[in-house]
């Protein structure tokens, strides 16, 4: 009798060791750590990032006065209006010139540290870091009063030698130049110090054998670096397309637009129709249209970096 | 340590004891008997203004025992802007919320009706001016209660000196202090002629082109002045007419007068223009003459701020309200209305008037004629004219009479300034109406 009472409490017993030694291997487990430990990043993603995506998903298929389903209805407006098409161009324009400019710069001027002797290296390397490090808002503001259209400082330099006054930002075409110029000058240093910390990674002796070999500069420039570099390139790319087709600040200070929409982003165009012309769904319509067009980008470099790894 | 256990019958007793104490206990009206409201008031640019209103504020929740809650939200950046459409979207805020021009009617679904208290101040003040009536109403329901506080006029400022130098007008005999306007020879044919002999001289008139509020403005007011509107009341688009031809003819012509790259001025580039020195003619409220007469006094002493030139359907001048405005979803409705009567009060009004140095204009007729803009000196009298005290001039707004909401995309979208700088840059007048029509026809969207 006393055995058979006892039997199922043994069997719990033995079910609760059970559990809490797979709870407790479980805990031991590298993958479990880890994903504990990133799990509060997880959870900030997702309020931070998710739901926000997801809102602004549910707001463009809303109309103007956000009390009614319109499925794609701000989309298929959007495709009928000229600006937007205006928008999408400029935008590539913008994106896309920048990111360029930037990636170029970037490479010549880390190369150009990279050949600083170490000692007074770092030095350079904090100076050409400082456009990166202030905010863009403040360093545009300054940018702001070097193109004013009435008291511009370049235009009062640029006299003394006879030349002007530029436009600066009442053209549209040296008000594209402007925000693209300032976009670059604030992202190079970005470039500069990725580029810097592949190019350290590159081992002498690749170059070494290259010499022997009677490799001139762009020879070493062209079989060496490029190929040791080429994934940090794209990486960097990437990122910066993403965050250059983004961009708001620059272009909403010195532009805000203008002149006749010539500058706007999508950025900028969302934030005038969804904010200062309430009109919030067409806004957030707006805004997500670059989803598709970055993640197309990603996906074509991504896929790249993936398939020379695994060449690898 | 020691640990003395409460036994459930000692509990008991000491609840018993709790309870009737509390039940006989004389009724004590607290410091904020009446609850709580949060405000959230434009930041005035001018200094020392907000003091005004939060004395109001105070003076008002001590004698109701509400706690009140101030914050002071720039319009810079779009703050404010940002702050109502944040809001309006998580169905939380501010109990009271400054709104400018357009924003009642962008958020009437989610106000709360004012009538009963704009009522009750049209009676004590008089009638507010249309543009209130136009921006402030929607089907009978008043959305929010006409603030003084930012609430301006944007006519012409001009230079004393230039225009008498340069153009042969002397502004101070068109618009006399203390007296009404001898203007009707002052009219947009005298203007431009003004402007040309302006450019000529040296001080161009600082007129924007841009994308911003002053240079959209402007436009809106001339437009109005040839009797030229995009859109009419009823929401037809009227593009295509001869009023907005001549218009976009006018001002072609003023732009060749104009400093070359009006084009990308925003609101503050007019006021550094009349600072500076370089021109003769700016249309602002009188923020940039307040600036001169700390950083330029010379310049502020031949500062005169007077009506508009007529057009040939009249003389419009443009008048941005702001008001306050009470979410339907507030917490402390009835408080919120209450204060909102005692800013609206004539002395309170005024207080705040003066302490603006006479920048706020109270939209009710019986409150343009307040001392403050008779004595602001210097010159003495400069701003008599500003309140438009002898209603000398029709008050609008750009892109009225469209309805608000098609008239808030026109405005907002600047499509008076750009068609008048596709315009003037060459384009063809049939195809800058082509594509305004275009554009007017993409702001009907509901």
């Amino acid at each position: 009798m006393a055995d058979v009472v006892l039997q199922p409490n043994r069997a719990a017993t033995k079910k609760t060791v059970g559990k809490r030694g797979g709870l407790h291997n479980m805990l031991k487990r590298k993958s479990t750590v880890a994903f504990l430990m990133a799990l509060p990043l997880i959870l900030l993603i997702a309020t931070l990032v998710v739901y926000p995506a997801f809102y602004a998903l549910h707001l463009a298929t809303l109309n103007k006065s956000m009390q009614r389903f319109v499925g794609l209805g701000n989309f298929e407006f959007l495709f009928k209006r000229e600006t937007f098409w205006l928008v999408v161009q400029q935008s590539c324009i913008f994106a896309i010139t920048a990111v360029i400019f930037k990636a170029v710069l970037g490479f010549i001027i880390a190369h150009f540290v990279h050949n600083i002797p170490a000692k007074g290296q770092r030095k350079w390397r904090g100076m050409l870091l400082v456009p990166w490090v202030i905010p863009p808002a403040m360093s545009t503001l300054a940018w702001l009063w070097l193109f004013d259209p009435s008291y511009s400082a370049f235009n009062y330099t640029l006299s003394f030698f006879g030349v002007g006054p530029i436009p600066w930002t009442g053209d549209a075409m040296w008000a594209r130049f402007s925000v693209i110029l300032v976009n670059i000058w604030v992202g190079a240093p970005f470039f500069m110090i990725m580029y810097l910390a592949a190019l350290k990674s590159v081992p002498d002796q690749l170059y070494e054998a290259a010499a022997i070999d009677g490799a001139n500069w762009w020879q070493r420039i062209w079989y060496v670096t490029l190929p040791m570099m080429r994934n940090i390139i794209a990486i960097t790319t990437l990122f910066s397309l993403i965050v250059t087709f983004a961009n708001f600040d620059i272009v909403r200070i010195l532009t805000a637009g203008g002149p006749l929409d010539r500058t706007h982003i999508f950025a900028t165009w969302a934030f005038r129709i969804g904010i200062e012309g309430s009109d919030i769904p067409l806004g957030a319509s707006v805004s997500l249209f670059m989803v598709p067009i970055l993640a197309i980008a990603a996906i074509f470099i991504l896929r790249d970096i993936s398939k020379r790894g695994n060449e690898a | 340590m020691s640990r003395r256990k409460l036994s459930r019958r000692q509990f008991v007793a000491a609840t018993a004891l709790t309870s009737a104490a509390l039940v006989t206990a004389p009724y004590v009206r607290g410091a904020h008997a009446a609850g709580k409201l949060s405000i959230g008031f434009w930041d005035h640019w001018v200094p020392g203004a907000n003091k005004a209103s939060t004395d109001i504020v105070n003076a008002w929740a001590e004698k109701e025992k509400v706690e009140v809650q101030i914050d002071y939200i720039p319009s810079q950046g779009n703050k404010l802007i940002l702050t109502i459409a944040a809001e309006a979207q998580a169905k939380s805020g501010h109990d009271i919320m400054a709104m400018q021009t357009w924003w009642p009617h962008a958020q009437a679904e989610l106000l709360e009706p004012m009538n009963d208290v704009v009522e009750g101040l049209i009676k004590l003040n008089g009638e507010p001016n249309g543009t209130v009536k136009y921006l402030g109403q929607s089907k009978g329901k008043w959305l929010a209660v006409p603030s003084s506080v930012g609430s301006q006029i944007k006519g012409p400022c001009s230079r004393i000196d230039l225009m008498k130098q340069h153009a042969g007008i002397d502004v101070q005999a068109l618009y006399p202090a203390g007296a009404p306007p001898k203007a009707d020879s002052w009219t947009l044919d005298t203007f431009l002629k003004a402007a040309e002999a302006c450019q000529k001289g040296g001080v161009p008139f600082g007129i924007g082109l841009g994308e911003t509020t002053d240079n959209v403005d402007t436009a809106g007011a001339i437009f109005q002045s040839f009797g030229a509107a995009l859109v009419d009341e009823k929401g037809n688009v009227t593009v295509k007419t001869d009023a907005v031809r001549q218009s976009l003819e006018f001002y072609k012509k003023l732009i060749s007068f104009l400093p070359p790259d009006v084009g990308a001025w925003d609101d503050a580039s007019n006021n550094k223009w009349l600072v500076s020195g370089r021109g003769a003619l700016i249309m602002n409220p009188p923020s940039a003459w307040a600036v001169a007469k700390r950083d330029a006094p010379q310049v502020a002493e031949q500062c005169w701020t007077h009506g508009f030139p007529a057009g040939p359907k009249g003389r419009f001048a443009p008048y941005l309200p702001y008001f306050w405005g009470t979410w339907s979803f507030s917490k402390n409705k009835e408080a919120a209305k209450s204060l909102l009567r005692a800013l609206s009060q004539p002395d309170a009004i005024e207080k705040m008037v003066v302490a603006s140095g006479g920048y706020d204009l109270p939209c009710y007729e019986k409150l343009t004629t307040l001392k403050v803009w008779q004595e602001e000196a210097p010159p003495k009298g400069t701003l008599y004219h500003y309140p438009n005290p002898h209603n000398h001039q029709t008050l609008s707004i750009a892109a009225a009479p469209a309805p608000p909401k098609i008239a808030q995309q026109i405005y907002t979208q600047a499509t008076l300034t750009k068609m008048c700088l596709r315009y003037s840059k060459g384009e063809s007048m049939e195809k800058v109406l082509a594509w305004a029509e275009g554009e007017c026809e993409g702001f009907m969207r509901s």
